[in-house]
């Protein structure tokens, strides 16, 4: 989960954030405590905390929503300004390793639940000194979602075998399909969303990404980052792009107005086409990922020691992220869990999406994540996609050539790592 | 005895300062204690995120920064989205002033009008003209569609990201110069008009023989004003972004120096380096405001 909602709740959001952070009402025996949850995009927990609130009587809940970068970046003011942030805070896999070096701040979540999780998930919120700051919720996994109607206009193949077995082969194969498209695309569409959502993808599925296991950062070194940026350089310079920067309004507005027939579509990224793109229910659909199984997103719920009622916060964060509770989100929301003991029930296994055209998504999402290899995520790595993605904006703005702008990403991360 | 006399002249030696003693303790708490405090941290190694861990390393910060090519492009950025919502913002604000100054039909109304734009909320505004500066969807790039120009991607390049947040502070803030200027306007006596009606000056002759001179120093205050508030310029170019990254734009585009600031504060955590970035601009202001100042005093003098 790692798209924003609105831009407009980004400010409000943070004026809440202050304003009701550190309220809530008076714990003590009887007294009505109120739990505020700070949270990025869509986590579909408002069914869950009017369950959790007729059960427990005396807890309010509160969900405070803002823009992904700026959610990131008010928690991190919070932490290090002492106040302000939420009961629960959530927290996506680009930044838990930023987190995870200020571990101190949060409250140890203890070991008890360790045998449920993804082992990677596990570690990827653990800090030096063995301790736990956050639960996770789902995980990305990888597949790609795309539009049946738009590849029928253009003339490919629409169903989603044959679609998974075109580009089978590998991203190259996802690219040569691009250009068909292209070659007869419906006027005012693009095959992709955006270079920095497509290369996001790619590197996803690196054994190793950004960040080396022992924590330095890889960017100018590791071929496979280079290698990802050179395909996505080749995309765009093919004309596959709609040149959109993920979780803009621009972006959000594509969806709405369909101006691309593709997107690497995580699981959380099911959850955001049927928020935006409602008139084209059971015209979308998924297929496999080229190139093998792959993460990008995914999320955690922590909670900051600085709030007032940590003991309530951490049992509403524990029942928000329990098996139950995360298999009624991938059923709702499409959002997979990260316990793995899910993947085999029927209900998730055999999970069809009427809104992706019936298409098995319980089925490809699982599979996918039993193959996924984990990928070590480091403290900027969140601000790193960020950088890279703008480097990509700058080739599809015809600002700079693919060398020019590579070299300047490369310096700019350097610049992160002071 | 002394009684009487010690409170008679407490009440008159010492009441005026009572008076505006709350002034000066909420500037003290609020104005002068931050910026002592921030010029204090300036020349440490500060990192936010590490619970106040710092260390004192001197002018470091600041050599640093005038080596940094981030800050020069910041620096030029202001500048130039400072003059380019300044110059025109003042002018128009002048003629709106003018035109209000006349018997007109609704005039209250109207000039209620000309400062709504200024009490509503800048992000509102600011999310409303990036919609209109849409590249595929946008309204400007309809309007100018219909001309024949083709379709300009408004935040990609420098010149074009600068005109798009211009037009967003010019929105903003020219209604309220036009009140100022109106308000002095309304000061000027009627006798200097009939007067020159009489020797039959023109009405633009009027306009700029009388009413430009006359309304000198509020020509400079609304300079001095403009020129703080444009070189802060930060909440515009954040949110025309999209993204809300604070680096404005794919190539910095259109990154402020109040941005650039957020940015080493806010997502860099460099506490120390962000506060050198807020002591520099606070000089670079001083020194605009300063020239400013002596230049509009000319350009009035010359007038009359």
């Amino acid at each position: 989960m790692r798209f924003s909602r609105a831009l407009a709740t980004a400010a409000a959001a943070t004026l809440l954030l202050t304003a009701c952070g550190s309220g809530g009402g008076e714990s003590g025996d009887g007294a009505t405590v109120t739990l505020n949850v700070s949270l990025f995009g869509n986590f579909g927990y408002q069914e869950l905390y009017k369950q959790y609130e007729s059960a427990h009587p005396n807890i309010k809940i509160k969900e405070h929503t803002a823009a992904y970068n700026d959610h990131h970046r008010d928690l991190a003011t919070h932490l290090a300004t002492g106040s302000g942030a939420g009961d629960i805070e959530g927290v996506d896999m680009g930044f838990i390793a930023q987190m995870r070096e200020v571990g101190q701040q949060f409250t140890d979540l203890g070991t008890d639940r360790q045998s449920e999780y993804l082992p990677w998930k596990w570690q990827a919120s653990l800090t030096k000194d063995g301790k736990q700051i956050g639960y996770g919720t789902d995980v990305g996994g990888l597949a790609i979602c795309y539009r049946r109607d738009l590849f029928q206009q253009a003339g490919l193949p629409a169903d989603r075998d044959a679609v998974s077995a075109a580009w089978a082969g590998g991203w190259d194969k996802y690219l040569e399909l691009g250009k068909q498209y292209t070659a007869k695309a419906p006027k005012g569409t693009a095959f992709f969303d955006g270079g920095g959502a497509l290369y996001n993808a790619v590197i996803g599925q690196a054994p190793e990404g950004f960040y080396s296991s022992d924590n330095t950062i890889v960017v100018a070194t590791n071929p496979e980052v280079r290698k990802a940026w050179d395909l996505v350089v080749q995309a765009i310079q093919s004309n596959l792009s709609a040149k959109l920067i993920e979780s803009s309004p621009e972006w959000n507005n594509g969806f709405a107005k369909g101006q691309f027939a593709t997107i690497a579509c995580p699981a959380w990224m099911m959850a955001k086409i049927k928020d935006q793109a409602k008139s084209f229910a059971g015209k979308w659909d998924v297929a496999a990922v080229p190139g093998g199984g792959g993460n990008w997103g995914g999320s955690y719920l922590t909670v900051p020691k600085q709030g007032k009622h940590v003991a309530e916060a951490k049992e509403l964060a524990a029942w928000l992220t329990a098996p139950e509770q995360q298999a009624r989100n991938f059923t709702s929301q499409g959002l997979l869990p990260s316990i793995p003991a899910l993947y085999d029930k029927p209900e998730i296994a055999g999970y069809k999406d009427p809104f992706f055209n019936d298409a098995p998504v319980g089925k490809l999402f699982t599979t996918a994540a039993k193959e996924l290899k984990p990928q070590y995520q480091g403290p900027r790595t969140g601000d790193i996609q960020t950088t890279i993605r703008d480097g990509l904006v700058r080739i599809e703005q015809g600002k700079q050539t693919s060398d020019q702008s590579w070299q300047q990403t490369v310096s700019d991360v350097e610049r992160l790592a002071k | 005895m002394a009684m009487p006399h010690l409170s008679a002249r407490l009440d008159t030696k010492g009441s005026p300062y009572l008076y505006v003693l709350p002034f000066f303790l909420l500037f003290g708490a609020f104005g002068l204690f931050p910026l002592i405090y921030t010029g204090y941290v300036s020349f440490n190694d500060w990192n936010l995120l590490d619970a106040g861990e710092h260390r004192w390393v001197g002018l470091a910060n600041y050599s640093e920064l005038f080596h940094d090519a981030y800050f020069w492009n910041a620096l030029g950025n202001t500048l130039s989205i400072w003059v380019l919502s300044t110059v025109p913002q003042l002018l128009a604000a002048l003629w709106i002033a003018h035109l209000l100054n006349h018997r007109l039909r609704a005039r209250t109304g109207l000039r209620m009008g000309v400062l709504l734009p200024n009490i509503t909320s800048i992000v509102a505004v600011t999310i409303v003209f990036t919609q209109m500066f849409g590249r595929d969807f946008g309204m400007v790039n309809w309007l100018i569609g219909l001309t024949g120009i083709g379709p300009i991607d408004w935040q990609a390049s420098t010149w074009s990201s600068h005109l798009a947040i211009s037009t967003i502070v010019m929105w903003r803030w020219t209604g309220y110069n036009a009140l100022i200027y109106l308000a002095s306007m309304q000061a000027i006596p009627h006798d200097l008009y009939e007067a020159a009606e009489l020797d039959g000056a023109s009405s633009f002759q009027q306009f700029r023989r009388i009413t430009v001179p006359m309304l000198r120093p509020t020509i400079i205050f609304t300079t001095v004003i403009s020129t703080i508030g444009g070189l802060q310029i930060m909440a515009e170019p954040l949110l025309f972004a999209g993204t809300s990254t604070p680096t404005g734009g794919s190539d910095r585009q259109f990154q402020t120096i109040a941005l650039f600031m957020y940015e080493q504060g806010f997502r860099e955590f460099r506490f120390g380096y962000a506060s050198a970035i807020a002591w520099t601009l606070c000089l670079i202001i001083a020194v605009f405001a300063i020239v400013n100042f002596l230049l509009t005093r000319r350009i009035a003098n010359d007038e009359k």
